[in-house]
């Protein structure tokens, strides 16, 4: 039997000296790391207010709450429901669309491949990045207080959030198209308009189309809950009815919403197939 | 010099154009039903969704006054003269600043440990049994679902107003979100040394520690400092419900008409968004190299 030679421990550690005298610092970077995102969270648990007492009394409260849910029962009002639904459907449908015709010629300005000028573009990549930081709720409240409670205000709400997503999405895609056929158009004497109408648009819609279709899927979540704060469709109901402590009513609304958001999934999930192709759906 | 492009005789010229025109006639019909159909959708959506014209052409000056309101103090000049006074109260706003961000932290580091704790059942390759990954699985798209506003909702009734409430809400949107995001992390890992652990006879638990483990935890890392930044938002608006942080503050201004106090807690959410989105990016950046920062 073989035997390998011993090795010269001194002479490894000469050799290596990262390997086996790291610095204490290297050393202890990780646990430190560990000890010091764990002490803020136990700081956090104590700021807030976590006693294991109201945590107790609640947990059993979220037990009686979750044996009232069963079973999920509409009682009488299953078709004030399903319009509530077809009203979200409707809002983020609505809203993303509008979102999205309104972002397409704006994107246009924050293009560099468009707008070569970093001065006229900054402004509008600031305005879309502005926009984006405001929570959808926020603008439902905004718009709440401008066209009076009601599903309309909750579709002005995703127009406007969206508005600033898409800007950014779209011209993000419209800087990705190749520059070949734009020039192509150029080299055949099309005006700048035609450049973009021929060489960039028939390149961006299918990846605009497919980004659209994953917000209006994306939106029927947010739709439910710009509810909650009275801008119409089925998130109202679900604050009514968890405020007035009608616990199968509110499974049943829940159960509701899984459901229509798997389908709106699967639907978009198809088109966005049959739109972008065999290409990855991003 | 000039060349001559050789055309093709004409009955063959004449089937290829043809062809040609059908093909795009086709192309042509299913673009017009397309549309037809998505603008039916739409006029019922708008239908559905009580879109009213006149009312957004009657108010929309309003919608821009009120821009032009939320900048102005109460004495009637603008905010950015006298910040003092726009910022009235930004000790209060600071201190529920800092309840924003705690909430969304301790949120998601429950979260991050409930989705770790859970990934492994639901990873492809490394779930013990196929029964087990449906059920875990199921559970996390379920916790991921339903809106974590939705969720606090619900644990305001059961756990009373306050930050509670918040953030239990956050830590169960987290779960399903990280847990689905963690396990396709584990899918793509290299399971090579997984059998190399398993040859020595390991049982799961050493497998998933000595091999899998390695591989992903850096993915983890930068995931969850994700998750992190898309909570401080999520947690921005919480207090519209009455689970704490900042939203308590915003929602009242926004009631009760304070149109400065309205645009200054809105400056500070922003403001804190951006530092920290731009913090965690750079954490991101420095822990796990560019190329992880997706």
């Amino acid at each position: 039997m073989s035997q390998l030679p011993k090795p010269d421990r001194d002479q490894l550690r000469a050799k290596y000296p990262d390997v086996f005298d790291r610095p204490a610092e290297t050393r202890l970077a990780t646990p430190a790391m560990i000890v010091g995102a764990f002490a803020v969270f136990v700081f956090g648990l104590v700021n807030l207010d976590f006693s294991p007492a109201r945590l107790w009394s609640g947990l059993s409260q979220l037990g009686w709450i979750t044996l009232m849910m069963i079973p999920p029962d509409p009682g009488s009002s299953l078709p004030a429901y399903l319009s509530a639904l077809g009203e979200t459907l409707s809002i983020a449908v609505l809203g993303t669309t509008v979102a999205a015709v309104l972002a397409l010629p704006v994107s246009l300005l924050a293009a560099r491949n468009i707008i070569p000028s970093q001065l006229l573009r900054f402004p509008v990549r600031r305005a879309f990045d502005s926009i984006r930081g405001v929570d959808t709720l926020i603008w439902a409240l905004v718009w709440i207080n401008v066209v009076g409670l009601g599903p309309f205000a909750g579709v002005l709400a995703i127009a406007v959030a969206d508005f600033g997503a898409f800007g950014k999405l779209f011209s993000e895609a419209i800087e990705a198209a190749d520059k070949k056929q734009v020039e192509g158009i150029r080299a055949s004497g099309g005006t700048a308009l035609h450049e973009i109408r021929f060489g960039l648009m028939p390149q961006v819609l299918p990846v605009i189309a497919g980004q659209v279709l994953y917000f209006i899927e994306s939106n029927t979540r947010s739709a439910t809950i710009i509810g909650i704060v009275g801008a119409g469709g089925i998130g109202l109901q679900l604050a009514e009815q968890i405020r007035v402590l009608e616990w199968q009513k509110v499974s049943f609304l829940i159960l509701m919403i899984l459901v229509a958001v798997a389908a709106i999934d699967w639907i978009s999930g198809k088109l966005r197939f049959a739109i972008i192709g065999q290409r990855a759906i991003a | 010099m000039t060349t001559a492009v050789s055309i093709l005789p004409g009955p063959q010229l004449a089937a290829l154009n043809d062809a040609y025109r059908q093909a795009v006639a086709r192309k042509r019909l299913r673009m017009t039903l397309a549309a037809v159909t998505f603008f039916a959708v739409l006029i019922v959506a708008a239908i559905g969704a009580e879109v009213n014209l006149r009312t957004l052409f009657t108010f929309f000056g309003n919608f821009v006054s009120y821009f032009d309101r939320i900048l102005t103090l109460e004495d009637g000049t603008r905010v950015w003269s006298n910040p003092a006074e726009w910022f009235w109260g930004w000790r209060k706003w600071l201190w529920m600043l800092g309840e924003t961000i705690l909430i969304s932290y301790v949120g998601t580091m429950i979260g991050a440990v409930l989705a770790f704790a859970l990934n492994f059942f639901a990873a492809q390759n490394t779930s013990p049994a196929p029964w087990l990954r449906f059920a875990v699985r199921r559970l996390l798209e379920f916790a991921r679902t339903v809106p974590a506003i939705v969720f606090a909702l619900i644990f305001v009734m059961a756990f009373g107003l306050g930050p509670v409430a918040g953030v239990l809400a956050i830590a169960i949107h987290s779960t399903g979100a990280l847990g689905k995001l963690f396990s396709e992390i584990v899918e793509n890992a290299d399971m090579k040394p997984v059998e190399g652990v398993r040859s020595t006879g390991a049982g799961w638990m050493s497998c998933m520690r000595f091999a899998v483990l390695p591989q992903v935890t850096a993915g983890y890392a930068s995931y969850a400092l994700l998750r992190f930044e898309i909570n401080v938002r999520e947690a921005s608006v919480m207090g519209f419900v009455g689970a704490g942080g900042i939203g308590q503050e915003l929602v009242v201004a926004i009631r009760k008409f304070y149109y400065s106090d309205v645009s200054a807690i809105l400056v500070t959410i922003i403001v804190t968004v951006f530092i920290i989105d731009i913090a965690t990016g750079w954490l991101r950046g420095r822990l796990f190299g560019k190329d992880s920062s997706a």
